[in-house]
C-alpha cells in the first residue's frame, strides 16, 4: 500500500514539475513548436494578402497579433484554424501540417458567427457536443452553465442571438470557445465590442483558463487585437504585421513582464512604457502608410 | 457548497396585441373598397357586367345551401370548392414530396445542380394546359391527369427554392460547424435544415399559389366537378353573376391559404 502511495506521489510530482514549467522556460525548450507557420503565402486571385509569413509559437505561449485593418490577421488565423489553406508554404501543429479544422483548436470569430436559429445556450451546447463527444449530458450542461456564467450571460441563455446586443453576442462566441477548452485557442478581436470593465474581466478569465493546470486545458492562445494595452497585458510575445498587400511579419516583440501582471502597476512599469512607446511608433509612424 | 440562484425570472405574458392585425385589416378594407368602386364604375359603363348588388344576391343564393348535392353535375358551392381543394392538395403534396428531395439533392450535389438547372428552366415556363394531353395519355382519365398537371406546374418553385436554401448556407455557419467539428448528422440537423427550411416554406407558398391558379384551368378542361367546372358551367349558362361569385370564392380561398403559408413562414423563420 505504501508503495502505491509512493508511486502516486511520484507521478503527481512529475506532472506538477511539467505543468509548473515557467512559461518563459517553455518558450525556450528545444521541443518542436506548438505552431509553426512556414513561409506562408495566401493569394486571393491576383491579390496577395500574405507573403512569406514565418512564425514559431512554442508550447504554452500566449501570442497576440496586431496590425492595421485589412493586413491579413484574420486570414492568418483562418489558416491556423484550418478553414483555409495557404497558397504556398505550410502551417504545422506539433510538427503535423494542418489539413483542416481539428478538435485541438477552437475559435472566436471576428463576426461571432452564432447560429441564429438556436438559443444562446444551444449555441454553446451544440459546439460542446460536437467538439467533446466524450462528455456526458450532465458534464456538458455543467460546462455550458459555467461558460455562460463566466461571460455573464447565464440569465440570457434562452434568448436567440438576434435578441442580444453586439457585446452580448460577442460574449456568447467567447463562451462557446472557452467551454471547449481547446489546446490552441484562436481569438479574432474577441473583446472588440466590449466595455472596459467587461473587457478586463474577460481578459483575466482568459488568462486563468490559459494558466489553469487542468489536464487538456488551453495551452496556447493566438489572439488578434487592435488594442496595444491589451496585447501587452496578455501576451508573451506580440506579432506586429506589416500592411497589405503582401503583408508579412514586421517584428515580433518580447514582453519582458513577469506574471501575474497587475494592471495598476503595469502603467508605471518602465518596461511596459518602453514597449508601448515602441508599438505606438511602429503602428503610428513606421506602418502608418500603406506600401 | 451552495449554489445560489438569485435571478428571479419574471415572465411577462404578452397580452394579445390586436393593434397590428386590426391595422392590417383596416388597410385591407380600404383596398377592398377601392376595388368595389372600380367594379361599380365598370358595371355602370358596361351594363352587361353584373353590378355589386346582383353579385351579392348571387353569392347569398349560392351560400344559402352550399353543401347540397344533386348528382355529380349539380353540387353546392362549398362542395365544389372542397373537391377542387382535394385535387389541389393531392397535386401539391405529390409535388412537394418530389420537389423537396430533388431540391435537396440539387442543392447538395453541384454536378446534379448543373445537370438539372437547365431542365428546370426549360420545363418551368410550360403552361399547365400544355401538360394536359400528356397527362391524359399517361393516365387515360381526366381525374389523375388534373392532379398530374398540378403536380408538374407546382413543382418548380419548391425545387428552385429548396436547392437555393441548401446550396447557399453562409460560409460563416459552415465555418462554425467545421471549427467545432460538427458531425454530418449534426450539420444537417443544426445548420443545413434550419437554414434551408424558411426557403423551402417560401417555395411551398409560391407552389401552392400556382397550384390553386392551375386548378380552375384544369377543371375547365376536364369538366367534371370543382370550382373551375362551375365557372365554365355558369359561363355556358350565361350566368355572369355566378362567374363573378366564383371568382370571389376562388380569390378568398387563395388568400386564406396564402395567409396560412405566411404564418408557417414566420414560424420557421429564425430572425
Ligand atoms: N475571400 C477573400 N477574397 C478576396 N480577398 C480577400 C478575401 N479574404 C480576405 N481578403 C483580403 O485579404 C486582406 C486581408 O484580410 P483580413 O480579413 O485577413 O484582414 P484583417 O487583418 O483581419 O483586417 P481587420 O483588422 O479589418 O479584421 C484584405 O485586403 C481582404 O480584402
Ligand atoms: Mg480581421
Amino acid at each position: 500500500m505504501s508503495e502505491s502511495v509512493a508511486t502516486e506521489t511520484l507521478t503527481a510530482d512529475y506532472h506538477a514539475s511539467v505543468t509548473a514549467l515557467p512559461r518563459s522556460l517553455a518558450r525556450h525548450s528545444p521541443k518542436t513548436p506548438a505552431l509553426d507557420v512556414l513561409g506562408v503565402t495566401r493569394q486571393y486571385g491576383a491579390y496577395t494578402a500574405l507573403q512569406d509569413v514565418n512564425l514559431q509559437i512554442w508550447p504554452g505561449e500566449f501570442i497576440t497579433i496586431i496590425g492595421h485593418s485589412g493586413c491579413g490577421k484574420s486570414t492568418l488565423l483562418n489558416l491556423v484554424a484550418g478553414l483555409d489553406r495557404p497558397s504556398s508554404g505550410s502551417v504545422q501543429l506539433y510538427g503535423r501540417t494542418i489539413q483542416g479544422p481539428g478538435p485541438d483548436r477552437a475559435m472566436v470569430f471576428q463576426n461571432y458567427s452564432l447560429l441564429p436559429w438556436m438559443s444562446v445556450r444551444q449555441n454553446v451546447e451544440e459546439a460542446l457536443k460536437a467538439a467533446l463527444p466524450g462528455q456526458t449530458a450532465a458534464q456538458r450542461a455543467g460546462a455550458t452553465d459555467q461558460a455562460l456564467r463566466l461571460v455573464g450571460l447565464w440569465p440570457h441563455q434562452a434568448k436567440r442571438p438576434s435578441a442580444l446586443s453586439g457585446g452580448q453576442r460577442q460574449r456568447v462566441a467567447i463562451a462557446r470557445a472557452f467551454a471547449v477548452q481547446p489546446q490552441v485557442l484562436l481569438l479574432d478581436e474577441p473583446f472588440g465590442a466590449l466595455d472596459a470593465i467587461t473587457k478586463s474581466h474577460l481578459q483575466d478569465e482568459l488568462l486563468e483558463l490559459w494558466t489553469g493546470e487542468a489536464e487538456g486545458g488551453i495551452a496556447n492562445v493566438l489572439m488578434v487585437t487592435h488594442d496595444i494595452d491589451e496585447a501587452i497585458y496578455l501576451s508573451d510575445r506580440i506579432v506586429v504585421m506589416s500592411n497589405g498587400p503582401r503583408a508579412h511579419i514586421h517584428e515580433v516583440l518580447d514582453v519582458p513582464l513577469p506574471r501575474p501582471r497587475e494592471r495598476a502597476a503595469l502603467v508605471q512599469d518602465p518596461a511596459y512604457l518602453r514597449l508601448k512607446a515602441h508599438m505606438l511608433h511602429l503602428l503610428g509612424t513606421v506602418l502608418a502608410t500603406p506600401h | 457548497m451552495t449554489t445560489q440562484t438569485t435571478s428571479t425570472t419574471v415572465v411577462i405574458r404578452p397580452r394579445l396585441d390586436l393593434r397590428a392585425p386590426l391595422i392590417r385589416l383596416g388597410y385591407f378594407l380600404i383596398g377592398l373598397a377601392i376595388l368595389a368602386l372600380i367594379w361599380t364604375v365598370l358595371a355602370a359603363v358596361r351594363s352587361d357586367l353584373p353590378n355589386l348588388a346582383t353579385v351579392g344576391g348571387s353569392l347569398a343564393e349560392l351560400f344559402r345551401n352550399p353543401w347540397y348535392s344533386n348528382g355529380p353535375n349539380d353540387k353546392g358551392i362549398l362542395n365544389l370548392l372542397l373537391s377542387s381543394l382535394t385535387r389541389v392538395f393531392a397535386g401539391f403534396a405529390l409535388g412537394a414530396v418530389i420537389a423537396i428531395p430533388l431540391g435537396i439533392l440539387m442543392g447538395s450535389v453541384p454536378v446534379l445542380k448543373r445537370i438539372c438547372d437547365p431542365i428546370v428552366q426549360l420545363l418551368r415556363p410550360v403552361s399547365p394546359l400544355a401538360w394536359f394531353p400528356i397527362g391524359l395519355t399517361l393516365f387515360q382519365s381526366a381525374e389523375p391527369a388534373t392532379v398530374f398537371i398540378i403536380t408538374i406546374t407546382a413543382l418548380w418553385p419548391t425545387v428552385i427554392n429548396t436547392a437555393f436554401g441548401v446550396s447557399n448556407v453562409p460560409q460563416d455557419f459552415k465555418n462554425v460547424a467545421r471549427v467545432f467539428q460538427f458531425s454530418r448528422a449534426q450539420y444537417v440537423a443544426r445548420v443545413l435544415w434550419p437554414y434551408a427550411l424558411p426557403h423551402i416554406v417560401t417555395g411551398l407558398r409560391v407552389s401552392f399559389g400556382i397550384a390553386w391558379m392551375v386548378i380552375v384551368a384544369a377543371e375547365m378542361l376536364s369538366g367534371k366537378s370543382g370550382i373551375g367546372f362551375f365557372v365554365w358551367d355558369a359561363w355556358n349558362a350565361l350566368n355572369l353573376p355566378h362567374v363573378v361569385s366564383a371568382i370571389l370564392v376562388i380569390g378568398v380561398t387563395g388568400l386564406l391559404f396564402d395567409q396560412l403559408f405566411g404564418w408557417l413562414e414566420r414560424r420557421v423563420s429564425y430572425v
